[in-house]
């Protein structure tokens, strides 16, 4: 069974912290170049191979990722 | 497939319970206190006691849980949240109870009443965050900070002769026989959050037995206090905390 | 229907007082001279007649802080220790109204400083109406100088702590929490539903219903501005407080030229001195606060217009003698009288002290 998934990232709430990325198995997310109000580089998808596992999810302290996923 | 294509609310996996507040946390970038909380919020919306629970909030960088918890909520003074829980469990029977404690709010000046709580064997759950640290005030030494660490208040590493040796406050408490389930969790990976997850379900089913108390310790970071990013202090988390606070269940309820 | 009368000692009084008034939690430790109350209640056992939980803390630490878990919630919560024990409450009692909440604490007051002795004494005066806790606040405070007034002033204390949202002291003595005297009982109140907690105390810890949002109890407030607000609006409350709850009695103060000002057992031993010195010619009053906090400033003031001289009695080495001398000013002299260490004044050394105006 395959999934394809995808993220809603809470950009103004994601403090970059990067403990998310560690546990992706997709390597598709990493912290950009952009900086949001507060001056963090948030997280940004970069790759499309998310596969809806909800790691990043799961582990994050501030609870800024919302996950999505289809059976494929 | 595209993006649009998936976000529909029937494939939605995962999302951010409303039992948080929306108030941005507070806490440094990284630290599992977020987490945590975020955790304990699950628990409380997927078992439907949004409306029965009360929370006690420590002095220590959680101070302001409070804000966080879309529940009733109370502060304490520095280490006496375990007193406030007894006389709220036991004026309020059938609510659900917890205390959210660190270190030092914990095991240091609360420890009387966090013994005494557990003695008595109140129906209430322990969340306690240690870190080895304390943040709130600027990272001093803490009096589960690791032998030769060094803090704010042991500037050449924690001297063993002098202070002692980290105080195992969890190992002390599941000796009581108030003690339902005690048990030691991380919450630094994804597979890690999710047992922490069951251990924090496990403690709120457990109050509705009336067994004791159900103390959930989480080994976690401070990478202010530590002086490390986030994903490094994990690291140092699971290099140097760990093989002193070992992850897994330290008292099981034995099967009746 | 007449009442039941009992002969009671004064800190069963507060014991009985605290079940018939339909208290919801008692949280105590033991302290002589006034472990009796928690003694009887774990005799009395009301538990499984009325609810009201009983429990022995592991400190007067904890126990405050239990008393302040409960007042979160609205309850009836109270406890009572000696002099020591207050000092290690100190800081509940800060929290408690910094968080404005309702409590009851009663200080049965032995000699002291320090550990002290186990006999009365009424050196805990500045503890209690000056502060004892940190920050700006104040403790209602009522002095029973009776058996009757331990165990009445139990539920008088609720009402003010619940109209007022802050913890009120009944102020003791050794003296009278161990004396025995006929009490009047009342018929048992039936404590507080929990919808009539919902009801009567939106800000109360119940458990959030869908109706509202998240009830916080605190005393913390980050924001300077915001904390300022706070402190202004507990003056406000306490002015209002010091207006309206102004309680105390006067003897034979109509043709005084001396008055005595005293509280608790040092009341009761004036009426003595006042029988004693009249017997000698001297025209003696006495006026006694039952309210050390607010103050009856007023009336000492105006009976200060009348009188030629003022002397407080206190066991101790003169704390409110300085209220006094606030209410009075300069307008007459104003001196203390009084005994330490849990040594009880006699009525014939009063009279001694009354001559030296």
């Amino acid at each position: 069974m395959a999934f394809k998934g995808t993220l809603i990232i809470d950009t103004e709430k994601c403090k970059g912290c990067g403990v998310c990325i560690t546990g992706c198995p997709q390597k598709c997310i990493a912290l950009g170049k952009k900086v949001n109000k507060k001056g963090y580089n948030h997280l940004e998808m970069i790759a499309d191979t998310c596969i809806g596992c909800a790691n990043c999810a799961v582990v994050c302290p501030d609870g800024v990722i919302e996950v999505y996923k289809v059976k494929v | 497939m595209t993006r649009e294509e998936i976000i529909k609310p029937e494939n939605l996996v995962y999302r951010r319970t409303p039992v948080l507040t929306d108030n941005v946390m507070h806490y440094c970038p990284g630290c599992g206190h977020g987490t945590v909380h975020r955790l304990i919020a699950e628990v409380i919306e997927e078992m439907g006691i949004q409306d029965k629970t009360i929370g006690v909030a420590p002095v220590g960088c959680s101070v302001l849980a409070y804000n966080y918890f879309d529940v009733d909520f109370v502060e304490a003074a520095h280490g006496r949240a375990p007193a406030v829980a007894t006389a709220i469990k036991r004026l309020h029977k059938n609510h659900f109870v917890f205390t959210y404690q660190g270190d030092g709010d914990l095991a240091a000046i609360g420890t009387g009443e966090t013994i005494h709580a557990c003695n008595r064997g109140e129906n209430i759950v322990i969340i306690f965050v240690n870190n080895g640290i304390y943040g709130m005030t600027g990272g001093q030494m803490a009096p589960t900070t690791l032998p030769n660490m060094k803090t704010a208040t042991s500037p050449y590493g924690r001297d063993v002769e002098l202070m002692g040796p980290p105080l195992k406050i969890t190992e002390l408490v599941a000796q009581l026989p108030g003690t339902y389930y005690v048990t030691r969790q991380a919450v630094y990976t994804p597979a890690l959050v999710r047992k922490a997850k069951k251990a924090i379900r496990l403690a709120f089913e457990n109050q509705k037995l009336n067994k004791g108390v159900s103390f959930v310790e989480i080994v976690s970071n401070c990478n202010s206090g530590w002086k490390l990013t986030p994903v490094k202090s994990n690291e140092w988390l699971e290099e140097n905390m760990l093989p002193f606070y070992p992850l897994g269940d330290i008292k099981v309820p034995t099967q009746e | 229907m007449a009442k039941e009368i009992r002969l009671m000692k004064g800190n069963e009084a507060i014991a009985e007082g605290a079940i018939r008034c339909g208290c919801d939690g008692y949280f105590g430790y033991p302290i002589t001279p006034q472990s009796e109350i928690l003694e009887y209640l774990t005799v009395q056992n009301p538990y499984p007649k009325t609810g009201m939980v009983v429990l022995q803390a592991e400190s007067e630490t904890a126990s405050i802080n239990m008393v302040y878990g409960g007042a979160a919630c609205a309850k009836k919560v109270m406890t009572s220790s000696s002099s020591p024990g207050i000092s290690l409450m100190q800081e509940g009692l800060s929290y408690i109204a910094g968080a404005e909440l309702p409590a009851l604490c009663v200080n049965v007051v032995r000699g002291g400083p320090g550990l002290g002795t186990i006999q009365p004494s009424q050196a805990d005066y500045f503890q209690t109406v000056k502060g004892g806790g940190h920050g700006d606040y104040k403790l209602i405070t009522l002095a029973p100088a009776s058996v009757q007034e331990m165990y009445d002033f139990v539920g008088l204390g609720f009402d003010l702590a619940f109209k007022y949202r802050n913890p009120v002291m009944i102020l003791s003595d050794g003296l009278i929490g161990q004396v025995m005297e006929k009490v009047e009982i009342d018929d048992y109140k039936p404590r507080w539903t929990d919808e009539y907690i919902a009801e009567k105390f939106p800000w109360a810890m119940i458990g959030k219903p869908a109706s509202r949002g998240h009830n916080i109890v605190t005393s913390l407030e980050l924001d300077s501005a915001k904390q300022e607000q706070v402190n202004l609006r507990l003056q406000a409350k306490y002015k209002v407080c010091e207006e309206n709850e102004v309680r105390y009695e006067t003897f034979q103060v109509e043709d005084a030229d001396i008055l005595l000002v005293a509280y608790g057992s040092s009341a009761r031993i004036c009426q003595k001195v006042i029988e004693l010195a009249r017997a000698e010619g001297l025209k003696v009053g006495l006026l006694r606060p039952i309210t050390l906090w607010p103050f009856p400033t007023k009336p000492i003031n105006e009976l200060s217009k009348k009188v030629k001289g003022i002397l407080t009695v206190e066991m101790s080495a003169g704390q409110m003698v300085e209220d006094v001398r606030l209410s009075v000013g300069c307008a007459v002299p104003v001196k203390h009288y009084g005994r330490f260490g849990g040594i009880i004044p006699t009525p014939t050394e009063i009279v001694e002290a009354i001559k030296t105006f």
